[in-house]
């Protein structure tokens, strides 16, 4: 079990709106791992889409990202990633 | 209890007095149930199987936008699918469930409020817009939830309630039809709303734009709705109730004499025909059109066809609904409006893209063009109804003549079609316009030419004229349908029609004020289209009247500048010509 927490910020310059949090929801489920995603003091459940939409996060966004499990470094090597492309990107 | 007196906008005329139930959004009427503890499991297990009931839903309809789109298509519901499986919908509504015990409906309607409610504040308009996402997902589910029959319906109403509501939409209306309703009040809308047209056509008061109604009224307060000066009265104190029963008993005693005009011609002193048919949203309103002497229809709204419903209505539906009402109406002549939706009109099963001005985007005319898939299904069953019955048909929003003839392209193509296939329909049908964009206007000598009548819309004429949101309360007394454009632009679509000698009718809210629909005969037309509940004040004032003192008045007030001196001079002389109004 391993725990890691970094700070992401949001690349994506139209934001975490329903496409991207539907990829990203789709991205976390694969990994054996449990996600909290933070905006300053609101914390959501990276594996709930409604979650990450009612984070509100636009381009630039810093988000703090904890991962914890079995699977975490391989995981948060795939979000980091994940945060710094652009919407076209990610739906390639 | 302190009495309360609102004022706002009167809608719909007529007093009503009932007991307040606020309806606090429109989409869904979920009331809330609580269930005993033991019933929670069995709640929980419930809201499960809806979720895999609408999750098989979604895959099917992913599998089938597969076949007939391509893929990319399909994926924008893989969203739905995530939020169907989203661990804090479920924990959340879950907890609702067991620990507030609420029925499962209720728990999930209020943690989707919540989701939406936080979604419509966000700054960002990408993440904003996903509030209709959530809304379509909801739909889906509380349709296994809830027994369809009972989603949008208001039965478990008391049966004397004035409605409160921030808005009404138009799907409303048919929710509402059958109900018992004595009144509506709402905080937004003016004259022209959903809310006027809905009240109307019912029969009962409205009061409109009282900004804060549903803040300021609470469940079960007792309310009186006076729709003729626009107030309402919140727990009224004895004498106002005793000052309101005189008021109501007058009025029912006038309304009864108004009667006795119900099968005389609309005719002036000296023998000026004028026709005066009824607006229908629908077909059991004719019952009331009849009742106060309609002499037809002069406009069908075919968009409730489309309302409360997931998918589209097919061809063979439509035209079981047109031919029940063209026979319902027959031997007088219904007018059907093809399909109308863009502007403050929406259906769930086609998803028209949100403009940022909807009312100047793809509505009426131009999403039928885009759509011809839609527009033929509806043109084949009109077509189809048109032996039963007197049926006319006529297209809304033209605005300039290229409409028209793509639109009567589509029209042959449809009757070709029907030939081929041996199906009888009425060849000499007539092909109306509506007139309610000023470039129609402008270009009214060129349309009158390939058009078999005119039909001036003037809600949404005057709108466009004035630039004037018809919904956007702040702007409501700039919404001035005496004003010297409008009445300019009435007059020349009336002289370009009869220049090509067809006739020329106007169906709008403008017809049902007797101020108004006095300058509108004056001004020479051929027919006004109201709500039923209007036609025989009209029809009173039209027999009182020497058609020669209207047409002078009407030339005096064109000579006016500004509405209100249009509407207190026109006021003042009908006051003095018909006395007893």
């Amino acid at each position: 079990m391993s725990r890691i927490e970094k700070q992401l910020i949001v690349a994506n310059k139209k934001g975490l709106h329903a496409r991207p949090a539907a990829l990203f929801v789709q991205l976390a489920d694969k990994f054996d791992v449990s996600v909290t995603i933070a905006k300053g003091e609101e914390r959501v459940n990276g594996k709930s889409i409604m979650g990450l939409l009612m984070l509100g996060a636009q381009y630039q966004t810093p988000l703090t990202v904890i991962v914890d499990g079995n699977e975490a470094q391989a995981a948060m090597a795939e979000f980091e990633a994940f945060f710094s492309k652009q919407e076209e990107e990610l739906i390639k | 209890m302190n009495e309360l007196v609102l004022k706002g906008v009167p809608a719909a005329g007529g007093i009503a007095s009932g007991e307040a139930f606020i309806l606090d959004n429109q989409e869904f009427i979920v009331p809330q149930r609580i269930i005993s503890a033991h019933e929670a499991d069995s709640e929980v297990a419930r809201f499960e199987e809806a979720i895999e009931q609408t999750r098989r839903e979604i895959r099917s309809l992913q599998k089938k936008i597969t076949q007939d789109m391509g893929i990319q298509h399909a994926q924008i519901l893989d969203a739905h699918l995530l939020v169907l499986d989203d661990p804090m919908l479920r924990e959340q509504v879950t907890r609702g469930i067991q620990h507030d015990k609420n029925a499962a409906e209720y728990a999930f309607i209020k943690v989707m409020k919540s989701y939406v409610k936080t979604l419509s504040q966000i700054q960002d308009e990408y993440l904003r817009e996903r509030t209709s996402d959530v809304n379509d997902i909801a739909k889906r589910v509380l349709k296994h939830l809830m027994d369809e029959s009972k989603w949008h319906d208001l039965d478990n109403l008391h049966s004397d309630s004035a409605v409160v509501a921030h808005d009404l939409s138009p799907s409303d209306a048919v929710s509402m039809f059958n109900t018992r309703i004595m009144a509506f009040v709402t905080d937004i809308g003016g004259r022209t709303s959903h809310t006027a047209i809905i009240a109307k056509s019912l029969g009962v008061p409205a009061v409109v734009g009282l900004k804060d109604a549903t803040l300021r009224i609470t469940n079960g307060d007792h309310l009186i709705v006076d729709g003729n000066k626009g107030l309402v009265i919140v727990n009224p104190t004895v004498p106002t109730q005793e000052l309101y029963a005189k008021e109501q008993s007058k009025i029912n005693a006038s309304l009864a004499k108004l009667g006795d005009l119900k099968e005389l011609p609309a005719q002036t002193i000296d023998g000026k025909r004028v026709f005066i048919l009824a607006n229908l949203e629908l077909s059991s309103e004719i019952k009331n059109a009849r009742k106060f002497g309609a002499e037809g229809v002069g406009l069908y709204r075919t968009e409730f066809l489309y309302m409360n419903r997931l998918d589209l209505p097919s061809e063979e539906e439509q035209y079981q609904a047109y031919k029940q009402v063209a026979e319902a109406v027959a031997p007088l002549p219904l007018t059907i409006r093809t399909l109308d939706l863009g502007g403050d009109k929406f259906i769930s099963s086609v998803q028209i893209p949100k403009d940022m001005s909807p009312f100047l985007g793809v509505r009426a005319i131009r999403f039928c063009l885009e759509r011809p898939d839609i527009f033929k299904t509806q043109l084949r069953a009109i077509l189809r109804a048109s032996v039963h019955g007197r049926i006319q048909m006529m297209y809304p929003m033209i605005s300039g003549i290229g409409e028209l003839r793509r639109a009567n392209a589509i029209l042959n193509d449809v009757r070709r079609s029907l030939r081929d296939e041996h199906i009888v329909f009425d060849e000499q049908m007539k092909i109306g316009v509506m007139i309610e964009v000023p470039s129609a206007v402008m270009t009214a000598d060129m349309l009158a030419k390939e058009a078999g009548f005119f039909s001036i819309g003037t809600n949404d004429l005057i709108q466009y004229t004035l630039a004037v949101d018809r919904v956007n309360e702040k702007i409501a007394h700039l919404y001035e349908p005496a004003h010297p454009a409008v009445l300019r632009m009435i007059q020349r679509t009336i002289d370009a029609g009869h220049n090509e000698g067809i006739h020329v009718g106007l169906c709008g809210e403008m017809a049902s004020d007797p101020v108004l629909a006095f300058l509108l005969l004056g001004l020479g037309l051929d027919e006004l289209s109201m709500s039923p509940s209007s036609i025989l004040t009209v029809k009173k004032m039209v027999r009182g009247l020497r058609f020669s003192d209207v047409v002078r008045v009407t030339q005096e007030a064109m000579g006016l500048s500004t509405g209100q001196e249009v509407e207190e001079y026109v006021s003042a002389q009908l006051r003095r010509l018909v006395p007893n109004l």
